[in-house]
């Protein structure tokens, strides 16, 4: 917890972030086991990467990370409460999955508003405008998702990660993919800005993240199995 | 907690407007399979008349479990659901914003365009305003049960035919009691019993049915 302390203090949330941990979990899919016996801890003001080889896990982790599947054994514990049962986890948590939830028939804007809305974060007009700018595609704000190229797509979904005035965990599946080099560079800007802050992060990417990136600790599902 | 579920209601609205086209066709359906109806049974005005709140109620039906199968299969495809899901609003909030949607979108117009085919069926006003009264009652119940049913199929091949074989039945009571009300008002007695428990009915699965599509939605995730 020293990182929380050494984060700059934050009015909207006096008391650090809880830890995010896997104890000895496992994760079944069908007949298959995916891995077993994970320890994993996400502490705020660290980033974690999770690494393994194609069809290892490392989604089904991130979604068992996030209470939307329970684990075939072990636990997910956010402080010492399941995540699924956790009070306040939901609201301190931006999921951002390997689909974007955006819908094709909204303008990027309206999109962007509807998931800031849902998650109650800020969702004025300003606010959504400075996010979408941030990640650079503010002049495609009123284009019609199903308009833009994949890499848009990815910005628009990442301008989530724009609109976090607070220290939150960040659980994000492949967050660079598509980007180019200059989307790669504002991810690790924002990174960096929420990990100063005392964020918690947990990506995974199949490319490693570059020498501008934060610190990552890499954490290899392979070992699991 | 209202929030969630205006602005899951006014998204699906506005994605309605968005695909015009494609939220009027279970209206188009409605029309289309009562109009064939003369064209089936004959056109004595006595015969239509008689079989007139079966045929409407029926067709309503239909309507409602056809265009309630893709209710969650986009917002499943395209990961919306999951943020729903995360968002720490209750699912009960989401599925009846969803549900009181799909009954915006395609109940209503169902129950507005109503006395166009009690015209076309010779229904006499009184029974008119009654079958009015038991679809404004009955086409939500159709919507939060297929809400439920679309919930309990998403991710299945086959899902619409599976949905229908899972719902119909579930809203048999619907529609014996919407069309029956009609029934009696034509045989002279009073409607009100019907529509009591019409009424019951619409109340029962208003507070059922979002919160069991709420768990099938949390299995379709995991």
């Amino acid at each position: 917890m020293s990182n929380a302390a050494a984060a700059p203090a934050n009015p909207h949330d006096a008391a650090p972030l809880p830890t995010l941990s896997l104890v000895d979990v496992a994760c079944r899919r069908g007949e298959r086991m995916l891995f077993k016996g994970v320890d994993l801890q996400v502490r705020p003001g660290h980033a974690v990467w999770l690494r393994g080889r194609n069809g290892r896990g490392k989604t089904s982790l991130l979604r068992l990370a996030a209470g939307l599947a329970p684990p075939e054994s072990g636990q997910v514990l956010w402080g010492a409460t399941p995540v699924r049962r956790a009070e306040g986890f939901t609201s301190a948590l931006v999921f951002i999955g390997h689909s974007n939830a955006l819908k094709d028939d909204l303008t990027v804007s309206e999109a962007l508003h509807f998931l800031a809305r849902l998650h109650g974060r800020p969702d004025d007009a300003a606010t959504l405008r400075a996010a979408l700018e941030r990640l650079g595609i503010a002049t495609r704000r009123d284009a019609f998702v199903r308009t833009l190229s994949q890499g848009q797509r990815r910005r628009a979904a990442l301008a989530r990660l724009a609109l976090e005035p607070r220290a939150t965990l960040w659980i994000l599946d492949e967050p660079y993919d598509a980007l180019d080099v200059d989307g790669v560079q504002v991810v690790n800007e924002l990174l960096q800005a929420h990990l100063a802050r005392g964020g918690a992060v947990l990506l995974t990417s199949h490319l490693a993240p570059g020498d501008a990136a934060p610190p990552l600790a890499p954490f290899d599902l392979d070992a699991f199995a | 907690m209202a929030l969630a579920f205006g602005a899951v209601y006014l998204r699906d609205l506005r994605l309605a407007l968005r695909r015009r086209v494609e939220a009027l066709l279970p209206v188009v359906f409605f029309v289309v399979a009562v109009s064939l109806f003369p064209l089936g049974v004959g056109p004595e005005p006595q015969t239509l008349r008689q079989i007139a709140a079966g045929v409407v109620w029926v067709s309503a039906l239909l309507a409602s479990m056809l265009s309630v199968t893709s209710l969650y299969a986009g917002d499943h495809a395209d990961g919306s659901l999951e943020q729903m899901m995360l968002s720490g609003h209750s699912g009960f909030e989401i599925a009846a914003a969803k549900a009181a949607a799909h009954w915006t979108i395609t109940g209503a117009p169902l129950v507005l365009i109503a006395p166009l085919i009690g015209l076309l069926l010779d229904i006499s006003a009184p029974a008119l305003w009654t079958l009015l009264g038991s679809l404004l009652l009955g086409t939500p119940i159709l919507s939060l049960l297929g809400g439920l049913g679309a919930a309990l199929t998403l991710g299945l091949r086959s899902a619409g035919v599976l949905l229908i074989l899972l719902i119909l039945p579930l809203a048999i009571p619907a529609l014996i009691f919407g069309a029956g009300a009609v029934g009696a008002v034509d045989a002279g007695q009073s409607a009100s019993g019907h529509f009591s428990l019409l009424g019951a009915l619409a109340i029962l699965t208003a507070l059922s049915a979002p919160l069991a599509t709420s768990f099938a939605l949390h299995i379709a995730l995991e």
